[in-house]
């Protein structure tokens, strides 16, 4: 039972450091029609800006800040220098830009970083693990994510329901075209969601840094899966990404965990885990493509 | 901005110096993984091969090192390879990192009667059945190094084991080379996934399972994460872990840190080894460059050095090729690794070695030689290659 | 619809230039010149290929890659039974003739095509672009789970497959092999493109509602171009199998898929040619910029945001621009 709940627990904070990355995407997305293959690479941006002024001042926290800025700076660097000029125009121009982006940001990092992985050291406050309930031992740092992760999505859902911001950006996920007629100042509108879907990313790279490697590439990694929780979820939706970032998590998790105990019971040993695992790599793609067929627009936008 | 034709500072100041009768150097085509999360190991092969040269010049005989990025694409080494041989006519080749390009490439080359030395990837129908005459390893046939995991873990008296590798054709053949070799029972056996960022469910796992020990093989980037997530779950201290040297080099251990103390690694090579050749390439490699250095570096030296015995035998005449590769057989070099010599499929036969790491003498974990794992070990394959 | 094909002195001009390239290629020293147009046109029939369903019938597949390594898995996999005498299933026996394998690769990557269509085409827009993602991503797993065809490690061909007459183990004969097959497909597409189908597929695209009215069942057109798009895909699969020697997860990668559609893009979108151009464009990039500086990638992303950014319409449109007309 404590196996099944620390799994469970490990499910919601893959989900939540999803969510992070998909609350960016599904707005930028959603609102501005844009599909930014460079989120992934903000990620990235975060990650390293963090990690590289965490190591150089030999302070944990002061890399928050820095990897915030920085992602954020850049986020808005590429909407006002790329994105802004293709949002009138075909969503094949989009992928081709960003992939650009994608290319470019993984060299410069290259060049500047060199290419070996960046050492992160663990905050002692956040280090070591916990007992929750008496044999359920788990690591301060990833209650902490789970916590921060948490925190962003009520603030979120804050900024959203309660603010005029929200009310703009809700009304630009469900009717673009109209938001732009009632005479809103558009732009503003457009770069402040760029950059805020920008820290957000660059909050979860920093975040990810001591749990995995910080190299190059590693935005590309989780760029995919953070599309298959945007179209799951329903485009525009942060409420969908939410939902679908946990389901995620926690599905994906619970079949890397169980499966290939599961087909144990009806095969040999070693077939069994290969096969689990093949089928586990599969699963949320599985899952994404099962959602499409019954909901063609995702989990949480209503069909018309 | 480094570019391809690297005719080395050095090989043209001594070309410019050298009266006309110098010959044209001998052109050595390195095609390698620069780009992407690998790019560290091409570029240590790259570098520790550098480092071989002494005033541009292999055994006496001057060289040019023409090096080109295969970013990790099977398709894209084959079309270097074969401009390389086409355009460039060179006929001495190194440098692949991983067994996928090296089976789309190597086959074109040794075809056309090239020579192809492989400084890291050896997979294992290269060294049975499709084993080439003009092919040859220094590093190690990708089995030995898990065996010698296991083997490692039999000579510590582990009875129990939970072996962990991602779901694609190196990890099974890890596993398998680690049981070949480990004599307890094994508690318990996952295929993880390449582009997996979370191991928490699998830490879980293995900590209901109560082994005496944990083998997981999870190169590069993804072994630094499951390193630092199996520290941070407090496993470190529960359960001891063997590997094989990809999952714990130099860059590995900077970027996990002191969460890898204590870890039992196994490897043909590491930087303490005391002997004459690896002090000099230690100490040239610590001279040029200001990062940790890697087995992948040693390798790229070696593979260098065996191209230097074998130039020098044949007086940088590559022409006569039965004279060049029976020279290279010799193996007439000073590996960084002490003892060497190719087997009957030109793939290595040499010591293996247990490794711990402890906390260096600045504060820093390093990788300390505690013992030997395996002698004169060679592979399994031999026995199919027919030559 | 297709003006570049009232153009046939720049086509045949083309044509000639690409019959002669080898042996100028030879003559001059650049003989791996050959080998590099060879995977150019493979890459311009996959590219093409994908443009049908991309360019003119709007269904943004970012899964094509899927087809593609299907082509090349036919071979590799009926090599490999050939070459160790065990037939497959217990009762196909492998082969080694171009003649078998590639009929085989277009109806294997068709029925693929029919079957992650047909249920792909339920939905549409930015769930399509993903839906047909999600089954080239549960292709490549299960390609890289079947230990049998090499996993991860791909399946090497040792010999390219035979031709009766045809030397193909000879570089020049395998490009002109290509070309002749390139040729054909361009003729073919042009043909479905200008025909009432292709014409029912650009309408679909601009109105599903005006073809609807009209009685047309748009599912079923849609269906059939992703299969014809999906077999345009296997084919140069096949072909690559064959000029690589050499199949491998890495050609279903979405990586794969992203670098086709970069390609049409590259090329123009919805053009007979461009993705042939696009192809050229972004092999030839790769290769001489991979060749001048280890940060190729730096160059390529840069050059990709210019094309995009300051041309409207990808290359083809550029240079039309420059020399003055209209693509």
């Amino acid at each position: 039972m404590t196996l099944f709940l620390e799994q469970m627990l490990n499910g919601v904070q893959f989900g939540v450091m999803l969510f992070l990355l998909a609350a960016g995407l599904t707005l930028i997305f959603g609102i501005m029609g844009v599909i930014n293959l460079a989120h992934g690479s903000i990620y990235m941006i975060g990650a390293y800006a963090g990690t590289w002024v965490a190591t150089e001042t030999g302070s944990f926290w002061l890399g928050i800040p820095a990897a915030l800025a920085a992602a954020a700076f850049t986020g808005a660097a590429i909407e006002f220098l790329v994105v802004r000029r293709l949002y009138g125009r075909d969503h094949l121009d989009q992928v081709l830009a960003t992939f650009g982006l994608i290319l470019i940001f993984n060299q410069t990092i290259t060049i500047l970083f060199g290419r070996q992985p960046l050492f992160v050291s663990m905050p002692a406050l956040l280090d070591g693990s916990v007992e929750l309930l008496p044999g359920l031992v788990y690591p301060i740092y990833r209650l902490a994510i789970i916590a921060v992760g948490l925190l962003v999505a009520l603030g979120l859902y804050l900024l959203i329901n309660k603010t005029r911001i929200g009310m703009l950006v809700r009304a630009g996920s469900t009717n673009r075209e109209m938001v732009r007629a009632l005479g809103v100042d558009i732009r503003l509108l457009y770069t402040l969601v760029f950059g805020l879907g920008a820290l957000l990313a660059g909050l979860a790279g920093f975040m990810a840094g001591p749990i995995l490697a910080v190299q190059v590439g590693m935005g590309e990694q989780i760029l995919i899966t953070t599309f298959v929780v945007v179209v799951i979820g329903g485009v525009g939706s942060i409420r969908g990404a939410f939902f679908a970032s946990l389901i995620l998590g926690i599905v994906d998790t619970g079949l890397r965990a169980y499966l290939p105990g599961l087909l144990r019971q009806v095969m040999v040993g070693p077939e069994a885990d290969a096969l689990g695992a093949g089928i586990s790599s599969m699963g949320i793609y599985l899952l994404m493509a099962i959602v499409l067929l019954i909901r063609p627009k995702g989990l949480f936008i209503r069909n018309s | 901005m480094n570019f391809r034709r690297m005719l080395l500072a050095a090989s043209v100041s001594a070309l410019a110096a050298l009266p006309a009768f110098a010959a044209e150097p001998v052109k050595i085509g390195m095609i390698t993984t620069l780009s992407g999360p690998a790019g560290y190991l091409g570029q240590d092969i790259r570098d520790g091969f550098m480092l071989a040269l002494e005033e541009g010049k292999l055994g006496g005989v001057l060289v040019e090192l023409v090096v080109e990025d295969d970013g990790l694409k099977p398709g894209q080494g084959k079309q270097i390879a074969e401009r390389f041989l086409s355009e460039n006519g060179i006929k001495l080749f190194t440098g692949i990192v991983f067994s996928n390009v090296a089976g789309a490439t190597i086959p074109d080359i040794v075809d056309s009667g090239a020579f192809y030395v492989s400084p890291n990837a050896a997979p294992s129908n290269l060294a049975g059945k499709e084993c080439n005459e003009n092919y040859f390893v220094v590093s190690w046939q990708n089995d030995s190094l898990h065996e010698s995991a296991g083997q490692n873990a039999t000579n510590l008296g582990y009875k129990k084991a939970f072996v962990l590798a991602p779901n694609y054709q190196a990890g099974k053949d890890a596993i398998a080379g680690f049981k070949r070799y480990f004599k307890g029972e094994i508690a318990g056996e996952i295929y993880t996934r390449l582009d997996q960022t979370d191991f928490a469910a699998e830490l879980a796992q293995v900590r209901a399972a109560k082994p005496d020990v944990v083998f997981q093989f999870h190169p590069g980037g993804l072994g630094i994460t499951f390193l630092r997530q199996y520290e941070q779950s407090g496993l470190m201290k529960e359960i001891p872990m063997v590997v094989a040297e990809p999952s714990m080099d130099g860059v590995t251990l900077a970027a996990v840190g002191d969460a890898a103390i204590g870890l039992n690694v196994s490897s043909h090579w590491n930087s303490d080894f005391d002997n004459a050749a690896n002090k000099k390439f230690m100490d040239a490699w610590n001279k040029t460059y200001n990062r940790p250095v890697t087995y992948y570096a040693s390798q790229g030296y070696d593979a260098a050095l065996a191209y230097a015995s074998a130039l020098k035998a044949t007086r940088g005449n590559i022409d006569d090729a039965d004279a060049f590769r029976d020279a290279l057989r010799k193996a007439d070099f000073e590996s960084v690794r002490g003892k060497f010599a190719f087997g009957p499929n030109q793939h290595p036969v040499q010591n293996w070695y247990a490794l711990k790491v402890e906390k260096g003498a600045d504060g820093k974990p390093v990788l300390k030689t505690v013992g030997e794992v395996f002698k004169d070990h060679g592979d399994a394959y031999a026995a199919d290659c027919k030559m | 619809m297709e003006k570049s094909l009232k153009r046939p002195a720049l086509l045949a001009g083309v044509l000639i230039a690409l019959i002669a390239l080898p042996v100028v290629a030879d003559a001059t020293g650049y003989a791996a010149l050959t080998s590099l147009a060879t995977r150019v046109l493979i890459y311009g029939i996959a590219a093409a290929s994908l443009n049908f369903v991309l360019g003119y019938g709007g269904m943004v597949s970012f899964g094509h890659a899927a087809f593609f390594g299907i082509g090349g898995y036919v071979v590799g996999i009926l090599y490999q039974h050939y070459s160790l005498g065990e037939p497959l299933f217990g009762f196909i026996s492998g082969t080694n003739q171009l003649l078998i394998t590639i009929p085989v690769a277009l109806v294997v990557s068709g029925l693929m095509a029919a079957l992650i269509g047909a249920l792909s085409l339920r939905t549409g827009g930015v769930q399509f672009i993903m839906i047909t993602l999600a089954f080239a991503q549960m292709l490549f797993f299960l390609f890289v789970s079947l230990k049998t065809y090499g996993g991860d490690d791909g399946l090497i061909i040792r010999r390219a497959n035979e031709l009766p007459g045809l030397n193909m183990r000879d570089k020049q004969t395998v490009y002109y092999v290509c070309l002749a097959i390139t040729v054909l497909f361009f003729v073919i597409l042009w043909r479905i493109v200008n025909s009432r189908f292709g014409n029912v597929i650009v309408g679909l695209r601009q109105s599903e509602k005006r073809m609807a009215a009209i009685g047309l069942p748009a599912y079923r057109y849609k269906l059939m171009a992703f299969v014809i798009s999906g077999m345009g895909c296997g084919l140069a699969g096949a072909l690559m199998a064959n000029f690589l020697r050499y199949a491998s997860p890495d050609m279903i990668h979405w990586t794969k898929s992203g670098e086709l559609m970069v390609m049409v893009i590259l090329g123009g979108v919805g053009t007979l040619f461009g993705p042939l151009l696009g192809a050229a464009v972004f092999i030839v990039l790769e290769s001489i910029l991979a060749s001048w500086t280890e940060n190729w990638q730096l160059g390529l992303g840069l050059i990709l945001l210019f094309v995009v950014l300051y041309t409207q319409g990808g290359v083809q449109a550029l240079g039309a621009r420059m020399f003055g007309r209209r693509a």
